[in-house]
């Protein structure tokens, strides 16, 4: 079936309440209903497993408005729609790798149309049928399926910033001891510059608290969420049996991660492969341990801060106190809210592995979404964005260099707020 | 048309290279290996002309490391056979003898073409492509970065120094080192590789037996020296670059 023309209504005499209308701009198109369409593309999509619930929408665009990407560009779950009935292929288009799987959309989606399945289902098929993948993404995954991170680094450095922490850690694979948390650190706050400020200001509040925890060192490896979200399942899946293989050679009561990425990935994902923990982001357990916390946090952190929901700890897992409740408990800190907060955060432009698309989307998008939230975080008078997920600080700090913000706006992770205020 | 793309794995730069005792070879003792990304173009390249011409593309590597996953990985990508030539080769191998297997081994699969990546990052003397042309008496082409396929004979464009590039057409069966792809080389994805570790077979063939000596022999490994000539600019990026439009200036470069 190619694509149906649609059916021209043009009269040759037309007189419309006594006035004559005739000619060629009487022209008009007969109205034409959903079966009209060449629907080969939209079915590719729905005939997915995940990708069913696209062919739900009946464009009310309410997508639209809360998209973070449409904010800065062109692009939306209802244009999706309507470019799929009008000629386009998902899977060769760049649309395919915009969404960043923020989850914005489906909150306010009356069809509970989920592009959180149906873009990760599409992205696997355009991978397994061999299109192109954007340059940046696919040395990702090429870094974690070869090093286990996306940055590539060695497995052995891993855990180099301990050194730096001026705390003990204890390395598991080398004391093997059983312990009460098992902190998993992510490969941004392992390896790149400023997550390491926050993977050494976390094993100082650890050991402040008298925390009995461990890290795994070389033998952990990137989560995968991003990965799987990335549309490359099949290494989310790898990683996911390598990462529970190593967690059961351990013993400990708790699973406390850095990142919401990896909090979604071990709450939801891993059980289904046999990897069930009692997890928590470091955020819900530092509240949970907040009046341990409190008497330790004696030195002001005099600035108006305002505090950026992470999709996957906010929209995604719906903690939206237990950040809020540490920044406040810092002493001299003014938490201020930006316009969109809480259920509507902006997104980062990180997750879904957007991460990794930045180069990609560059040219699709008039900013990135990070730069648009630090002109948020600004119009609101903040002196600090706190963020409390391992992606978001260099996305903020480069954001904030590039929109001309240095010196005026700080990116601190909560970790290193809380650590600030520890040191007397 | 079968296309044979013999491939090598090189240390991986992700582990400080150190040298061992002898002061002449590296210490293997935490060296990783990676494929050799030139070989990934070959393969690429082999995989594009399949696409368009048809026939098969046929992968064999040396036995050692990361033999298997590089074979299965090639498997994934879309090729059609994959050979592994026994006979240890952890300890490392001279380009010499490496061309000296792949030219037995190349002879016992049969080929209408085969093609190399240029250079690999462990001898860097590029020489594998061309040896093994002459090993089996064969043309070739090196810093090859643009190839088709005409009936019996293949043109292809080679690089030279300077931005000079020259068009050869060559009859086939011939070897060709192989600089870049058309592509950027397409992604493997892992569910596949996965699969290709369940159903597909590694063959073996046999390259022979080589001579304890070949080719060059490493006098000393060192790690870089700083010479003397060197100049640090040091100073705020302001003065850095003052500085350095001064040097160029001076040197009549500006």
């Amino acid at each position: 079936m190619g694509i149906t023309k649609p059916i021209v209504i043009e009269k040759e005499t037309a007189v419309v309440d006594g006035v004559d209308i005739s000619g060629a701009w009487n022209r008009m198109f007969e109205q034409r209903v959903i079966w009209d369409y060449d629907l080969r593309h939209m079915e590719k999509v729905t005939a997915l497993e995940g990708g069913e619930s696209l062919g739900w929408c009946y464009q009310c665009a309410k997508c639209i408005a809360v998209c973070p990407v449409d904010i800065v560009g062109d692009y939306g779950p209802r244009k999706i729609f309507r470019k799929l009935q009008t000629g386009m292929d998902l899977l060769e288009s760049s649309d395919l790798w915009l969404c960043t799987t923020c989850m914005n959309c489906l909150r306010v989606c009356p069809k509970e149309v989920n592009m959180v399945e149906i873009m990760p289902a599409a992205r696997e098929q355009a991978i397994l049928d061999g299109k192109a993948i954007p340059d940046e993404l696919q040395k990702a995954f090429d870094n974690i399926s070869k090093y286990g991170n996306p940055q590539g680094e060695s497995a052995r450095k891993r855990a180099d910033w301990v050194k730096d922490a001026g705390v003990p850690v204890n390395i598991l694979p080398t004391t093997k001891k059983p312990v009460d948390v098992l902190w998993y650190v992510g490969s941004y706050p392992s390896y790149h510059g400023r997550g390491k400020d926050a993977a050494k200001a976390m094993a100082r509040i650890l050991a402040a608290l008298g925390i009995d925890f461990g890290i795994l060192a070389h033998e952990e490896k990137e989560d995968g969420d991003s990965v799987r979200l990335a549309g490359e399942k099949g290494l989310f899946e790898m990683l996911a049996e390598e990462n529970i293989k190593v967690f059961n050679k351990y013993r400990f009561k708790k699973l406390v991660v850095t990142g919401p990425h990896e909090y979604n990935a071990f709450k939801h994902e891993y059980p289904k492969l046999g990897g069930e923990y009692d997890v928590l982001h470091y955020t819900q357990f530092l509240a949970g341990h907040l009046e341990q916390l409190k008497p330790l946090l004696r030195k002001r952190v005099s600035a108006r801060v305002t505090f950026h929901d992470p999709c996957y700890l906010g929209r995604h897992n719906g903690e939206y106190v237990a950040p809020r409740n540490l920044l406040k408990a810092i002493p001299g800190i003014d938490v201020v809210e930006m316009f969109r907060c809480k259920e509507n955060g902006y997104c980062c432009g990180g997750g879904g592995g957007g991460m990794w698309l930045d180069s990609f989307s560059r040219d699709f998008t008039s900013e990135r979404l990070s730069e648009r939230r630090v002109r948020e975080a600004v119009e609101v008078g903040a002196d600090i964005l706190a963020v409390c997920c391992p992606y978001e600080v260099s996305r903020f700090e480069d954001a904030v260099k590039s929109t001309g913000h240095d010196g005026k706006l700080v990116v601190r992770d909560i970790l290193e707020l809380i650590d600030d205020s520890m040191r007397m | 048309m079968k296309i044979l793309v013999p491939m090598k794995q090189v240390p991986d730069l992700v582990e400080e290279l150190e040298i061992d005792s002898s002061g002449k070879r590296l210490n293997r003792d935490f060296l990783k290996f990676k494929l050799n990304e030139f070989d990934e173009h070959a393969l690429e390249e082999a995989l594009l002309l399949k696409e368009q011409h048809g026939g098969e593309v046929v992968v064999v590597t040396l036995d050692m490391a990361e033999a298997d996953n590089l074979l299965f990985t090639a498997i994934a990508k879309g090729a059609d056979k994959i050979f592994k030539i026994p006979g240890n080769c952890d300890e490392g191998i001279d380009c010499h003898s490496a061309a000296q297997m792949f030219a037995t081994a190349a002879k016992s699969i049969g080929f209408d073409l085969i093609l190399t990546g240029v250079q690999a990052a462990d001898d860097r003397d590029g020489q594998v492509g061309m040896l093994l042309a002459a090993f089996l008496g064969l043309p070739h082409v090196s810093v090859v970065t643009g190839l088709s396929l005409e009936g019996a004979s293949a043109i292809v464009h080679k690089e030279y120094a300077g931005g000079v590039m020259a068009e050869f057409e060559v009859v086939l069966p011939a070897v060709f080192g192989i600089q870049a792809a058309r592509h950027t080389p397409r992604y493997a994805p892992v569910s596949k590789v996965r699969q290709a570790w369940k159903t597909s077979k590694i063959e073996t063939v046999d390259g022979g037996t080589v001579p304890a000596s070949n080719g060059s022999v490493v006098n000393r490994m060192f790690k870089p020296e700083s010479g003397k000539r060197a100049e640090l600019i040091e100073g705020s990026p302001d003065d850095v670059a003052g500085k350095i439009v001064d040097l160029l200036k001076s040197r009549g470069l500006l």
